[in-house]
């Protein structure tokens, strides 16, 4: 009974632990590892605990095989985790980019995506003379009407039957004066009124045939590629053409998908979109680019988050009862050394507090070790899928960010906790006597 | 078989130790069930025999155009075509824009081309028979609470009606079953509703559909038909693209994301990992048990039964665990599925993944022990019962 009771408080006691590590910011961690340190340099128990720990820490080399587990399989863990978050990081981060605070998109009412949205030639015409839009040097509203379409392309590396499908965005001059970010990198921009296209440097990338001098057929027609962009978000993944004949292409008549206007600060948008959405005439949303961008996301970033999470979980279980059984072999093993130390007089915190510190350690080792890897594998590494509200490849990188490296050294060491408990407490409340007279 | 016991006893030997190493075999191999139905489900996506036996005919442009009505009974006169039908994305959504259903404007004999569906006669009849009726998928139903006889406001994030409003009424009249309940996750996904219906009340539609598909009485002319298909339209402002339904799935699919890729590279960390866990305990096991090999050999087990002995311990452990992982993942998956309420629609466990995974435990199993097994192998009689 009493036994039971003492398991009972002790998992309570990790579950409190573990809540609490979650919920603790970086700062809280450097000062208790601060705390921790002035305690075994100042106290007596400290000290006892730290000669202790270093007698395990110094004999870790002869159990080199048996350490390699627990660094090993948390090194998998935090890798694996920290490679599915950059993941929905690099994708929420690309698209985020993709919108500031300081433009708008105007789309018609309840349109989930651009590509849904159908505006109107009189609303196209009407919307540029809102107030709080910005003027270029001429006077005139910075304020691009857009055509939205995708277009089926062969994509690299398979056979030429196997099509996918690819944003075409059909753009004015207005187009570079609303996204600033937009530089011909490479040939030059397309002539308006001719078939030319300019291709994202990620479109670039995923299909085949999108070299500038090269044509490719959309529909029957013969498009010239004359030119590649960067922008360093989501535009990347697109093709951009002339928006009449976009538009001519695809039988759009006048209409256009979506108006991306720059605002004159982020102040006035209420009252540009207090005056769009007030009038009559106009059926349409009003969004901040930041707010339109973040939307898309948020669907497919949650679902790798939980991925990413569930996997971990699962994986950490993995590698906690690794560490449970190697750390119970150490403990085992020194059973004798540590009865006598109990014998001539330690307490049982000491003991505890050496080989939690020992598991933390290998822990710790891991941890750092699978971030490492992650990053150095998979910082930058480009991945595409079909985006929500988009009708083409999205090309992203993922990004291991220090952020996502912390949260995987949290779960290191968090594994290393409870794989190091366990053992440390069978280690400290082993009878003396029993202990001794083992092997 | 007769040294079973025999094994088993010298796995059971520490407890803790071989309980702990198996829960992170299961965990393991918990983790391969449910990737690898996952993966197994993108590549199968589309691949029945009825999914080859129908062709999808779209605009060549992109998915997003549209082709004129007409094009049916041209289609329907090219030789080998057994049926067709036509289709138009609605993209409903209920309640709030985010919130999309899988809806389609569908022509009355679309159900007749995907076998795969049940719907009983009566909720046929009053489908057929209510302009404003529609078809729900059992998962959609239950999702949302829906019941036959309700009627249900959605809205479609792309057509406005005649008045501009996007909020459109419909008549629920009968639900959808999916015949396989394993794999036709999508059929109860999906609402259908009335082609006509749609194109009287958007004035943006004008008479075009969004896709052919078309039942071919010949698996092996499908690819004939579906160019004869293509040479209707060419060279016209509206080319036409066919490709057999399973063709078209498989593209969509590589397109939304290389999973395979994505569930190799977990599974060879995890199973890196657990290479190096069990071999660990194995050794262990084999280490602390030298006196007691020494002793087998003496009374007479030849130093290749010893091997085969340690060997069938460590095959044994993963074959346990394993087991264990993967039947805890076929209990877990619908346990999921159901939880979610039909937002997530995992696959069960299928046979292919059944046989890689007892294929890698053996693997992994004999991977692991041959070390150890080689050790026993070569043990020296005399030193090992000196402590040597």
């Amino acid at each position: 009974m009493k036994n039971f009771l003492f398991n009972l408080g002790l998992l309570i006691l990790i579950a409190i632990v573990l809540w609490a590590w979650v919920m603790l910011p970086w700062q809280g961690v450097i000062g208790l590892a601060v705390v921790f340190a002035l305690w075994m340099a100042l106290t007596r128990s400290g000290r006892r605990a730290a000669s202790v720990a270093s007698v395990g820490i110094s004999t870790l080399r002869q159990r080199i095989g048996s350490s390699a587990v627990i660094v090993i399989g948390i090194a998998g863990v935090v890798g694996v985790l920290v490679a599915l978050l950059a993941m929905g990081e690099g994708y929420a981060e690309t698209l985020r980019k993709t919108g500031s605070a300081d433009t708008a998109i105007v789309m018609r009412g309840s349109s989930a995506a651009e590509v849904m949205s159908v505006l109107d030639h009189d609303s196209v015409t009407l919307i540029p003379q809102a107030a709080g839009i910005a003027k270029d040097s001429k006077g005139q509203p910075i304020a691009s009407p857009e055509l939205v379409v995708a277009a089926n392309l062969p994509l690299k590396g398979s056979n030429p039957d196997d099509e996918g499908s690819v944003q075409l965005r059909g753009v004015g001059d207005q187009a570079w004066a609303v996204r600033p970010n937009v530089k011909v990198i490479e040939g030059r921009n397309f002539q308006p009124g001719m078939r030319e296209l300019i291709v994202g440097k990620g479109a670039a990338k995923q299909f085949d045939g999108l070299v500038p001098g090269h044509t490719v057929k959309l529909g029957n027609q013969q498009w010239t590629v004359v030119g590649v962009f960067s922008s360093g978000d989501a535009m990347d993944s697109e093709v951009w053409g002339d928006a009449n004949v976009v538009a001519d292409t695809y039988r759009r008549g006048s209409s256009r998908a979506s108006v991306t206007v720059r605002l004159a600060d982020p102040t006035s948008y209420n009252k540009f979109k207090a005056e769009l959405e007030g009038n009559p005439q106009l059926k349409v949303d009003v969004n901040t680019t930041i707010d339109y961008f973040s939307k898309q996301s948020e669907g497919m970033t949650k679902v790798i988050k939980v991925v990413g999470i569930a996997v971990g979980l699962i994986m950490a279980i993995g590698a906690m009862f690794g560490a449970l059984n190697t750390m119970f072999a150490a403990v085992a093993a020194r059973a004798r050394e540590i009865a006598t130390l109990r014998a001539i007089g330690f307490r049982g915190l000491p003991v505890v507090v050496a080989v939690m510190l020992e598991t933390m350690l290998l822990a710790l080792i891991g941890g750092l070790l699978g971030g490492l890897l992650a990053w150095l594998i998979f910082n930058g590494y480009s991945a595409s899928t079909l985006a929500a509200g988009t009708v083409g490849k999205l090309s992203f990188e993922l990004r291991v960010s220090p952020a996502l490296l912390w949260t995987g050294l949290k779960w290191a060491l968090a594994i290393g906790f409870i794989g190091g408990i366990f053992p440390a407490i069978r280690a400290a409340r082993l009878p003396v006597t029993t202990a001794l007279r083992e092997l | 078989m007769k040294y079973l016991h025999l094994i088993w006893a010298a796995l059971f030997r520490r407890k803790t130790r071989t309980l702990l190493t198996l829960v992170s075999i299961i965990a393991a191999f918990l983790l391969f069930g449910m990737l690898d139905a996952v993966r197994t489900s993108f590549n199968q996506a589309g691949q029945s025999a009825n999914g080859a036996q129908r062709l999808q005919t779209g605009s060549k442009l992109s998915f997003i155009q549209t082709l004129p009505q007409s094009l049916e009974s041209q289609i329907a006169q090219v030789p080998g075509v057994k049926m067709v039908t036509y289709a138009n994305w609605f993209g409903g959504a209920y309640q709030d824009p985010h919130n999309q259903v899988f809806s389609f404007a569908v022509e009355p004999n679309y159900i007749d081309l995907y076998p795969e569906i049940e719907v009983s006669a009566a909720e046929r009849k009053a489908f057929d028979d209510t302009r404003t009726g529609i078809l729900v998928g059992e998962k959609l139903a239950k999702r949302f609470n829906w019941k036959v006889g309700d009627k249900i406001p959605l809205q479609s994030t792309i057509f406005p009606d005649r008045q501009g409003s996007k909020n459109w009424t419909f008549d629920i009249v009968g639900i959808l079953h999916s015949k396989d309940k394993k794999s036709g996750g999508f059929f109860d996904q999906m609402l259908l509703l009335h082609w006509k219906y749609f194109d009287e009340t958007t004035p943006f539609n004008r008479g075009t559909v969004g896709w052919y598909v078309t039942r071919v009485s010949d698996v092996n002319q499908a690819d004939r038909v579906a160019k004869a298909i293509d040479a209707i339209s060419a060279n016209s402002d509206h080319e036409t693209r066919t490709q057999t339904e399973q063709a078209a799935t498989a593209n969509w699919m590589k397109q939304l994301a290389d999973i395979g890729l994505i569930v190799g590279s977990i599974m060879g960390a995890v199973f890196f990992t657990l290479l190096l866990l069990s071999g660990n305990t194995m050794m262990q096991a084999v280490r602390e048990r030298t006196s007691e090999l020494a002793v087998l050999k003496t009374i007479g087990f030849s130093n290749h039964a010893v091997l085969a002995i340690v060997l069938a311990e460590s095959v044994l452990l993963l074959l346990l665990g394993g087991v264990i992982g993967l039947g805890l993942a076929s209990l877990i998956i619908p346990i999921v599925s159901a939880g979610s309420g039909g937002m997530l629609n995992l696959p069960s466990v299928g046979a292919g993944s059944w046989i890689l995974g007892l294929v890698l435990m053996i693997a992994i199993g004999l991977l692991v022990g041959v070390l150890p097994a080689m050790r026993a192998m070569r043990l020296n009689i005399v030193d090992a019962l000196a402590g040597r």
